[in-house]
């Protein structure tokens, strides 16, 4: 028998040798991969293995002028069930159909779901939340998130607006503020398996989220409060359609309340109501048309015929182009004719000798063609234009409507006599107590807001918002003129239900018949401000469709009256001596 | 007589290799440790939650293969030089039995037999059968077998095999690893090789250039193994899991049961990929550590083999060693993207109860040949 020889051996170690040789450069390998490229590596199997989750940012608030908040947050639970962490399966189901209300074999079906993240129910109370979380349940995942709450629930509802499911602005300040109020979303990573299953064990990594802006805005709560009180009051006095009414400060535009009634719950937008009541609706395409009619903020979206309350813009024009002085005599037998037309006056009769001042006392509509006649289609749209009637207001509201005027060059003598007391065009309620304000305001074209300033979530201001004034629109005489003209017609004439004791108001009073012409129905509205010398507030109302007595000076001019004798006081308004 | 008797009794002194065998049992626990953390996931999914399902399986194997252990260390390993022949032609035809009702199919691969309390891939016994036969037929025949003709001659043995396996059971890397053991052994064995290695190089060039111009499956298998990324689906995915498993590691690794790669990422995480989650757990020095044991192994089969005098024992040593060895290498390199994929176990480790059950008998012969190991000259002068 032969013996494995020295020759063998030798080819044994050699053998071996090269084993050695091979796993030397295997192990060269490992720490190539597993320090030179361990960072590319691990990147890329974090890459495959995380999976992320997002933390909503809590939504700024909207406050008031004195910092009442107006749109909150409220903290609500998400409950899920993270599958391959539950250990208790049984006792799991019975806790949250229990305290979550569900029926146990809706629950079931979440919790045997093999899947990565089972949400079962969102929108939970908080202290249920906490509930649940006490009970320390493997698997069972409370997360907090966030719902937009509304203290005030109705009040301006269609100013402030409300909030979709993912926390965005739908109408209103939530839509327009929406890039400052909607904070940066947060995110945990989570490890998680090839199914997308997430790690008891593995560490989360979160990332903070970035909490939105506070809006600060030029809303005042207790004025909107008094206005949407007296608005109500009238709605239902008057079974009117709806009623709106705006306070603004027309020195610098700030709007401090804003009423369109009947207005909605915006902690419950998407439930119809009606002049009926609740209504039951499958959603669909009319429901949605409904909905948006329920959420349609009157004062801004909607144009309407002015009538009356625009001959001061008339007013101001000729007496700025100085066509007419405040004794310039006139005389109304009660109609006027214009080319082929012959246009009435609301007093059949005629108002007879009056003068301009008188003239405009009485809401007499011949004076008011003649002056607009004598001003001509050029002069009159060249201060349509100085008003910004042909724009928009620029408000810091989606969907603002603009003016709907006829072209100047289709304009003839019979447009232009009606449109010199406000008839044949539409504007805004908005845009006329815009213009209403550069009148009496000295002559200073403000724009309308609401917000005022952006702040952090302490409150600290970050951003002041500006708004632009086109200064000397008018002169300082005209406007002065105006004021004295306006406050008469409140202390003696047409307007005179719109006087507040004690307080200096001057206003115009309008009633608009609704087109077609001759079905009755009417819109009456007043504009009002205090005091007359130096106008610190003006208000505006609008009654649609009111039901019997339609005068604007007998339905619009109380409620003005009303909120005044509540506001005036509190915002500290010098008294008439 | 006196000689002969003298040698006996310095034969019955001598025990067996003690170190290789704790290393081995050694290398069997870890084995275990590592399977159950790397499939207790898969299991869960797969078998209704019974996260241990491949360990129990495993561990019966294993228990099953200490007994077979046992047995070879026990017989004398030169009682097997008789049947040589009648277990490898017993082996080719358990490998076309594949073919026949017993056959079993897993994972899409017809490669084993069922005999109802076990599953056998008669590969493995292929393997032990190449390695008795060459080394019985080397060790009579070792003056006739010098040139090219007759180690060609020889070489047929481990051929027959691995044609089948590869032809039969579409198994390409046992295929390697039978004709590897032939190749090897041949090489140890013969004095007069030079002509044979040549003819084995220029076989392999030959081989390559071929894979390379004809394309096909195995070609792909290339163009994955050079860019994997983008031959993801082609099974690129496979190769890329488990070096973000082994990437991920690091220098110390994520701990024992941590890894995140074997949650479904890296499939099949158990078998051939397993020393990926070995490198993400226990990080660079656990794979080096692992690598370590295996090179203790191959050195005390060196040890082994070189201190016997008896041919057929240290021939079967050479065998079993180069088994191991190339399996060892060759599931490196494959799971470090070093070479290109081809399904290959780590021995001891991965998962597969006839693996376990034939690499413990291989170790049992090993062992018996270290009983009988060579007696010290001095003793023999005597």
């Amino acid at each position: 028998m032969d013996n494995f020889k020295v020759y063998n051996k030798r080819m044994v170690v050699i053998f071996f040798v090269g084993c050695m040789l091979a796993m030397v450069g295997l192990t060269g390998r490992l720490v190539y991969l597993m320090i030179y490229k361990s960072s590319y590596y691990y990147t890329k199997a974090i890459e495959v293995q995380e999976r992320e989750r997002t933390i909503k940012a809590a939504r700024g608030l909207i406050v008031d002028r004195n910092g009442v908040i107006l749109g909150d947050n409220k903290t609500v639970c998400t409950v899920s069930v993270v599958y391959n962490q539950v250990t208790d399966r049984e006792r799991v189901i019975e806790v949250l159909s229990k305290e979550l209300a569900m029926p146990e074999d809706e629950v079931r079906k979440k919790v045997e779901k093999l899947s990565s993240r089972e949400k079962i129910k969102s929108n939970v109370d908080k202290e249920i939340g906490d509930i649940i979380r006490s009970y320390d349940l493997d698997g069972v995942k409370v997360d907090e998130d966030y719902k937009r709450y509304y203290p005030f629930e109705s009040l301006a509802s269609k100013v402030i607006g409300f909030t979709g499911a993912d926390n965005q602005g739908i109408i209103g300040l939530e839509v327009e503020y929406e890039e400052y109020l909607t904070g940066t979303p947060g995110q945990i990573l989570t490890v998680t398996d090839a199914r997308g299953v997430e790690l008891d064990y593995a560490l989360e990594e979160r990332v903070e989220p970035i909490d939105g802006n506070t809006l600060v805005t030029s809303l005042d709560v207790n004025i909107q409060k008094y206005a949407t009180q007296a608005a109500e009051k009238v709605l239902e006095a008057k079974q009117a359609n709806y009623v709106c009414i705006i306070v603004m400060n027309p020195k610098n535009g700030e709007i401090y309340a804003m009423v369109n009634v009947p207005e909605f719950d915006l902690n419950d937008p998407f439930t119809l109501v009606t002049a009926e009541g609740t209504v039951d609706m499958e959603y669909s395409g009319e429901k949605q048309n409904l909905l948006n009619k329920m959420w349609r903020n009157n004062c801004i979206n909607d144009t309407y015929e002015p009538g009356s309350t625009f001959k001061i813009v008339t007013a101001s024009a000729a007496l700025e182009e100085k066509i007419v002085t405040i004794d310039t005599p006139f005389s109304c037998p009660g109609y006027c004719v214009v080319d082929d037309r012959r246009i009435r006056c609301h007093k059949t009769v005629g108002h007879g000798a009056e003068t301009f001042l008188q003239a405009t006392m009485n809401s007499c509509n011949p004076v008011f063609v003649n002056t607009g006649l004598k001003l001509g289609v050029d002069k009159y749209y060249e201060y349509l234009d100085k008003f910004g009637l042909l724009k928009k207001t620029g408000v810091d509201l989606p969907g603002e409507a603009g003016t709907i005027i006829h072209k100047k060059e289709n304009v003839g003598n019979v447009e232009l006599a009606t449109m010199s007391f406000g008839q044949s065009f539409q504007i805004t309620p908005l845009k006329l107590l815009q213009v209403a304000s550069a009148i009496v305001n000295g002559g200073d074209l403000v724009t309308p807001h609401f917000g005022v300033a952006i702040a952090d979530k302490y409150g600290n201001v970050i951003e002041t918002l500006n708004y632009e004034t086109e200064e000397g629109v008018l002169s300082d005489e005209t406007s002065e003129t105006m004021r004295y003209m306006l406050g008469m017609v409140v202390s003696d004439g047409g307007g005179s239900k719109g006087a507040v004791e004690g307080y200096a108001v001057g206003g115009k009073t309008a009633t608009s018949e609704k087109l077609p012409r001759g079905n009755g129905k009417y819109i009456a509205s007043f504009i009002g401000f205090a005091p007359v010398d130096d106008p610190e507030v003006i208000a505006m109302c609008i009654v649609d469709e009111p039901t019997g007595i339609y005068y604007g000076g007998t339905v619009a001019a109380p409620v003005i009256r009303e909120l005044y004798e509540n506001i005036l006081p509190y915002l500290n308004i010098k008294s008439a001596d | 007589m006196s000689k002969e008797r003298g040698k006996r009794e310095s034969r019955a002194r001598t025990g067996i290799d003690y170190s290789l065998l704790v290393a081995v049992a050694f290398l069997i626990g870890f084995g275990l440790v590592m399977l159950y953390s790397s499939s207790y996931y898969t299991a869960t999914i797969k078998f209704d939650g019974d996260s241990a399902w491949y360990l129990k399986k495993q561990i019966v194997a294993t228990a099953l293969s200490v007994v077979a252990l046992v047995f070879f260390v026990v017989v004398d390993y030169r009682v097997w030089k008789r049947y040589t022949w009648i277990i490898y032609i017993l082996s080719n035809v358990l490998i076309l039995a594949v073919l026949s009702p017993i056959g079993m199919e897993a994972n899409g691969a017809r490669r084993w037999l069922n005999f109802g309390v076990m599953t056998v891939q008669p590969a493995e016994i292929a393997k032990i059968a190449v390695i008795l036969l060459m080394a019985a037929i080397l060790s009579t025949n070792i003056k006739k077998v010098n040139g090219l003709v007759p180690m060609l001659v020889v070489f047929v043995i481990a051929l027959v095999p691995t044609a089948l396996v590869f032809l039969v059971t579409d198994n390409f890397s046992s295929a390697i690893i039978i004709a590897g053991i032939g190749v090897i052994m041949l090489i140890v064995a013969c004095r007069n090789n030079k002509g044979f290695i040549a003819l084995i190089i220029g076989l392999l060039v030959v081989a390559v250039v071929a894979l390379l111009l004809l394309g096909g499956f195995r070609a792909t298998r290339i163009l994955v193994w050079l860019d994997p990324e983008q031959y993801a689906s082609e099974g690129g995915f496979q190769v890329l899991q488990g070096l973000y498993a082994i990437g991920s590691g690091g220098l110390f690794g994520k701990g024992l049961g941590q890894s995140v790669q074997k949650l479904g990422f890296v499939p099949e995480a158990q078998n051939d990929m397993i020393f990926t989650i070995i490198c993400e757990e226990l990080g660079l020095f656990g794979g080096i550590a692992v690598l370590i044991l295996f090179a203790f192994l191959i050195w005390r089969f060196m040890v082994i083999a070189n201190n016997t005098d008896d041919l057929f024992g240290a021939l079967v040593v050479v065998g079993v060693m180069a088994h191991i060895a190339v399996q060892v290498i060759l599931n490196v390199a494959v799971v470090t993207k070093t070479v290109p994929n081809t399904g290959i176990t780590l021995p001891f480790i991965s998962y597969g109860g006839s693996s376990v059950l034939f690499l413990m008998s291989e170790i049992g012969l090993v062992l018996s040949v270290s009983r009988h190991k060579r007696v010290r000259r001095e003793e023999i002068r005597q």
